[in-house]
């Protein structure tokens, strides 16, 4: 696989995994002292494969996640703070403190909004490009959702629809195998999501979720190929969580041996990338260390404005259901 | 000023709309054939682009509506009939009515879900329901039941055009009805109430078809002296409480007429405001006249009896003065 990509390109790539990992443990120890309310599902573990192919979009273009919700909006681009300030519900958060954890969302950025019912997104992300199309904008739409997520019907309707209208969609299929506690093996015989495509008359392509110049390469053919009308592709990025679906809940549910996260973490995608960036790509330690350091100064940043932040009105509960 | 049917005026209100702003565009299963002659001429004038024939997938049709609103479009969703909203539901709900609250004001939804109700005639238990009142428990949803071609149109006007999503309710038991309509643009707003003829005796509130029935019944009240007033509300979300109050106000009497289910109807609803912000007003019990609690039977004799009926309209109005 050669690399097209220019140092800075490499730079902003381990730039933002490096913040959704700063993000993710600021926001899991703000959740166990109980400062975060609600479900906080973190995406460690996963962020090679969201900024891959985040990084092979332009800011205009479109995005659509789900309630893994943090590292999709920070892989699109989307500034710190007011996802911090959501996190803790506070009125400057990018949804106002409406939203929370599972629905970031930061329409500056095309980040159209996480949705929190499995695979409720996937027709959406469709008709955003359907939309972007009918107005004669050269804007594709990525469409982030589990495994789990391609039991559900909204799957086969979305991605049906998006192949059959040749719409400008990349499908990127987080496997991690599991839908919460439950093993993709023991829901469907198609373990590799990829080659459901074949069902919908699209590429079905399988990358390595940890390897982010993996999944760049493969979602970029993937946004070229939809950018030249020739409809969407379902990207299978093999990936891993680290954590339990959810922070701390609390207790082992036994569905998954220590070892094999042992095994997972041996191929964490930014301990991958950071050797690539030094072994490959000539990245002195310092140039490292300096990017790593920036992605903590911004999660402290995000901290602080998000505390000092006021809480919205008791009224905002009435603002923005209609016009 | 000319005749015009109920279908008719759906069909004149998209393509005006069409024709007024580009980024209106009609999706539905069998949109194309014109089936209930709802889309004659669109083709035509607007190309195959902006009227897209779908899958047999509702709540796929739905969620890219959806995408399609928050990125700028305008699509109107033609549901055929309206039981075909339940494969829809979690696009609806979690979705489409969710969505600008999830996300702070930042998306805008501007949609809308037109569903036919066609019952009366044999469609059994699975293809006669009239489910509106479900959609108004859920917040973020604006619901409009026309019950006459110029409302049609005025109403499909103003929910295009609105930024919010809209259902819109059609009963086909109208779609040959007619009205005069101008030949001028008009919209008519959500939330205001007609008043379809005035009365002091009693108040009859009637949603969609119905209204057509309460008329009925009040000319036949009128020949044995009794002067009812009826009401349309035409949307039930916003609804336009203040006419009905100040109309009960007056009669002191009120029978609500909705041929959906009697259990949390709209007529359950309209009757729970009135009962908390007009107890004071009433003479005697509010009266419901609705829908069975129970299935629709395909047989159409076994059917009939089941829906509001002048008949059940007149001697509700009775108890009231009883």
């Amino acid at each position: 696989m050669k690399v097209n990509l220019a140092k800075a390109d490499l730079t902003e790539m381990y730039a933002r995994m490096s913040r959704i990992r700063a993000f993710e443990n600021a926001a899991m120890d703000m959740h166990a002292k109980g400062e975060i309310m609600g479900a906080l599902h973190t995406s460690h573990g996963q962020e090679g494969e969201i900024v891959g192919a985040c990084m092979a979009l332009n800011r205009d273009d479109y995005m659509v996640g789900n309630h893994r919700s943090h590292g999709h909006p920070i892989g699109k681009g989307a500034a710190l703070r007011g996802l911090m300030a959501e996190l803790l519900g506070k009125s400057t958060g990018v949804c106002g403190g409406k939203g929370g954890s599972m629905h970031l969302a930061d329409f500056s950025v095309g980040s159209l909004g996480e949705t929190s019912i499995v695979g409720s997104g996937i027709p959406v992300a469709a008709g955003a490009a359907l939309g972007a199309r009918m107005q004669g904008l050269d804007r594709v739409s990525l469409c982030f959702f589990g495994d789990g997520a391609t039991s559900e019907g909204a799957f086969h309707e979305g991605v049906n629809m998006a192949a059959v209208w040749h719409l400008p969609v990349i499908f990127l299929c987080e496997n991690n195998g599991y839908g919460i506690t439950t093993s993709l093996s023991s829901v469907t015989l198609v373990t590799d999501i990829a080659k459901k495509a074949a069902a919908y008359g699209i590429p079905g392509v399988i990358v390595d979720g940890q390897d982010v110049l993996a999944v760049h390469d493969a979602v970029q053919t993937a946004v070229q190929r939809a950018r030249r009308g020739e409809g969407p592709t379902l990207v299978e990025a093999k990936t891993y969580r680290y954590e339990e679906h959810a922070a701390n809940m609390g207790r082992d549910f036994g569905y998954r041996a220590e070892t094999e996260i042992a095994e997972w973490r041996k191929r964490d995608p930014l301990r991958l990338f950071r050797e690539r960036l030094s072994g490959d790509f000539g990245f002195s330690e310092d140039e490292l260390a300096a990017t790593e350091k920036a992605a903590l100064a911004a999660v402290d940043d995000a901290v602080a404005f998000a505390r000092r932040s006021p809480a919205p009105f008791a009224q905002s509960a009435f603002t923005d259901v209609f016009a | 000023m000319a005749e015009k049917t109920y279908l008719e005026a759906i069909r004149d209100a998209l393509f005006e709309e069409m024709g007024r702003d580009p980024a209106v565009f009609i999706m539905g299963e069998d949109a194309r054939c014109n089936f209930f002659g709802t889309t004659s001429g669109i083709i035509e004038a607007y190309g195959l682009e902006r009227i897209l024939d779908c899958p047999i997938a509702e709540a796929g049709i739905t969620g890219v509506a959806a995408g399609a609103a928050m990125v700028g479009m305008r699509p109107v969703v033609d549901f055929t009939i309206a039981p075909f909203l339940y494969p829809a539901m979690d696009q609806i709900c979690s979705i489409v009515a969710k969505s600008r609250y999830l996300y702070g004001g930042q998306a805008k939804v501007p949609l809308v879900l037109r569903a036919n109700m066609i019952y009366g005639n044999g469609g059994a238990a699975q293809h006669s329901d009239r489910p509106y009142p479900m959609f108004m428990s859920m917040p973020g949803l604006k619901i409009m039941v026309p019950s006459n071609p110029y409302d049609m149109k005025g109403l499909l006007k103003t929910a295009i055009r609105d930024d919010d999503p809209v259902m819109s309710f059609e009963d086909a038991n109208l779609w040959s009805m007619k009205s005069e309509i101008p030949d001028a643009d008009y919209a008519i707003p959500f939330g205001q109430a007609a008043i379809k003829r005035t009365g002091n005796d009693c108040t009859v509130v009637a949603i969609g078809a119905m209204v057509t029935l309460a008329m009925e019944a009040a000319a036949l009240m009128e020949a044995e002296g009794v002067s009812v007033e009826v009401i349309d509300p035409r949307t039930l979300v916003p609804l336009d409480m203040p006419t009905i109050l100040e109309s009960v106000a007056k009669t002191g009497r009120l029978v609500l007429v909705d041929v959906a289910w009697e259990r949390c109807s709209a007529a359950d609803h309209i009757s729970a405001v009135v009962s908390e912000e007009g107890f004071w007003d009433l003479r005697a019990p509010i009266m419901k006249v609705c829908t069975e609690n129970t299935h629709i039977p395909f047989n159409t004799a076994v059917e009939r009896q089941l829906y509001p009926s002048c008949d059940r309209i007149v001697a509700a109005i009775r108890k009231t003065l009883a």
